[in-house]
């Protein structure tokens, strides 16, 4: 069953992307590169407002960029989206669960989805209730489930068809400790048997403590890239908390205006 | 860099009726977790029911068939005349439904995550389509019930049934794509079920209640055009075991069904299509 990922998860050049709202049009990537090797982790950093989650949006085919090349495991994202799509994750920032549903019935619609045939899907529900220590919950609606378990079985959800590259953007946000903590050794589990993973996070510590390498990204571009340890190094700084204040401006009112009204309202998409 | 063995994708052509079968089930499994939506499917045209044969009933029932005197022979006359009308209230209700629902997908991460399966792009708005016509067939089966013990008594045959039964289907798929499309295209979940209560109101400007022809010429043109006139006029007909049913009528509605379904689908599609909101 194994297959061989040979090459880049994950190739980006050029990437372009604006939105046009009502307040005009708004330049969020403004030629992006980045290369992701096969079997790794790698963080992209930023603030808020960055591009990040835009980003992701390209790699997993929601989005379409205005120019540039993006390949995801050896795919083109515009002229292949369902190769793409059959070899990738998503896990987005907010939760994608069927509230009303019950946790086994959510892994069990992923894995039709995913064409694993019955006995298969079963397998696979059960081995990942298990995994995400979600089994004694299975029964149960998700709408009765804490933020955290939400989380863990969103995640799950995303690793039914055992995709080679995953996106996790912001997995962690608004988790307490003790459930960020569960899902940092599920990636690092994940990386072990062989998955990609790029994983945007506004904690320093989450990209210090799992990515092999950071990319920063500010302004619509990565403006460094490197391992945790190379990017302290040259930047003469004790934590990657101090890279980011190095690297990125403050944003002015009226970038933070323009990211909040891109969450908020309905706009206009090219 | 090394090669990495990965776990192979499962597969990357989509399988539309698997797909489809797939959402619908998920579809009515909500309807059981949830049954809160398909009681109101009944409860809105129950009501309705009660309140215009036991309230207006004897007064209305003596404008609507010649010769009946008001009071209980009204009411009875009026019962005739609104059960088809409260039929096709109850699918409409069921369209407004999904508008809803489809809202809901879309507000929720789900549907994003639907968008980046290498799934049929069209199971997902179908599954909700053909989960909420199987709802409403469920709910038209209680009002019919609701309507007999009050007394209502259609002199359908089993063909005229038969027909009837092609109709709410054919009904509930074109109304149930565009309110599909209407709910996508709704700002929030709790705006999306604005757009479809224009459609509740349709019935009440044609046929539905009292006949066209006790109406001002304006509102009587707007009535006699409408799509809802001649498709109420079908079910009514149908309902009647065929008693005055014009051909042309029945063509009219069928004709009305089809131009809203395909409108509706398409909208529904491209909507989906669009890029997704992040």
């Amino acid at each position: 069953m194994p297959s061989v990922l040979s090459g880049p998860a994950i190739e980006i050049a050029g990437l372009r992307k604006s939105y046009r709202s009502k307040s005009g049009e708004q330049q969020v990537l403004n030629g992006v590169d980045l290369t992701v090797p096969a079997g790794t982790v790698t963080a992209l950093l930023g603030p808020n407002g960055a591009g990040k989650t835009t980003t992701v949006g390209v790699l997993s085919t929601l989005l379409r960029a205005d120019a540039g090349t993006v390949r995801v495991a050896g795919h083109d994202v515009a002229r292949e989206p369902d190769a793409v799509r059959a070899s990738i994750g998503v896990t987005g920032q907010i939760t994608a669960v069927d509230e009303l549903l019950t946790g086994t019935e959510n892994l069990r619609l992923m894995a039709e989805l995913n064409h694993l045939g019955r006995a298969d899907g079963r397998r696979r529900t059960a081995e990942l209730l298990d995994q995400f220590g979600l089994a004694e919950a299975a029964g149960k609606p998700v709408a009765t489930y804490s933020g955290g378990m939400k989380r863990k079985l969103d995640l799950a959800m995303t690793l039914v068809g055992s995709p080679s590259v995953v996106f996790l953007d912001e997995p962690t946000t608004g988790l307490d400790p003790r459930s960020r903590r569960t899902l940092w050794d599920e990636v690092r589990a994940l990386v072990t048997g062989g998955t990609t993973i790029l994983l945007t996070t506004q904690y320093l510590e989450e990209a210090d403590q799992l990515a092999d390498s950071v990319a920063v990204l500010n302004g619509g571009r990565i403006v460094a890239e490197g391992t945790p340890a190379e990017l302290k190094a040259v930047h003469d700084a004790g934590s990657l908390d101090d890279v980011f204040l190095a690297l990125t401006e403050p944003p002015t009112e009226a970038e933070l205006d323009a990211a909040d009204a891109r969450t908020t309202d309905k706009e206009t998409v090219r | 860099m090394t090669a990495v063995a990965t776990s192979a994708p499962v597969t990357a052509r989509p399988r539309p009726v698997a797909d489809v079968w797939t959402m619908l089930r998920r579809s009515l499994l909500r309807a059981v977790r949830y049954p809160g939506l398909t009681i109101f499917l009944v409860a809105g045209p129950l009501v309705m029911l009660l309140l215009f044969v036991y309230v207006f009933g004897g007064a209305f029932g003596a404008g609507v068939a010649p010769g009946v005197t008001p009071g209980a022979e009204g009411r009875a006359a009026y019962l005739d005349y609104i059960t088809p009308t409260l039929l096709i209230i109850t699918v409409v209700g069921g369209a407004t439904s999904v508008a809803t629902s489809a809202a809901m997908d879309a507000a929720g991460g789900i549907m994003a995550r639907f968008k980046t399966m290498a799934i049929s792009p069209g199971s997902v708005l179908s599954g909700q389509v053909l989960g909420f016509v199987v709802q409403a067939l469920a709910a038209l089966v209680l009002v019919l019930g609701a309507a007999y013990a009050m007394g209502y008594r259609p002199d359908a045959g089993g063909l005229d049934w038969l027909a009837l039964l092609g109709l709410f289907v054919l009904l509930g798929l074109a109304l149930n794509w565009l309110c599909v499309a209407m709910g996508l295209n709704a700002r929030s979940v709790e705006t999306a079920s604005n757009a479809p209560m224009i459609l509740l109101l349709l019935p009440f400007l044609g046929s539905g209640f009292v006949p066209v022809d006790t109406m001002p010429t304006a509102v009587r043109w707007f009535a006699e055009y409408q799509p809802f006139t001649p498709i109420i006029e079908t079910a009514r007909g149908l309902l009647a075991g065929g008693a005055g049913l014009e051909g042309a009528v029945a063509a009219q509605a069928f004709g009305w069904c089809v131009v809203l379904g395909v409108a509706g689908y398409a909208w529904a599609r491209s909507l989906y299509r669009r890029e997704h909101r992040i």
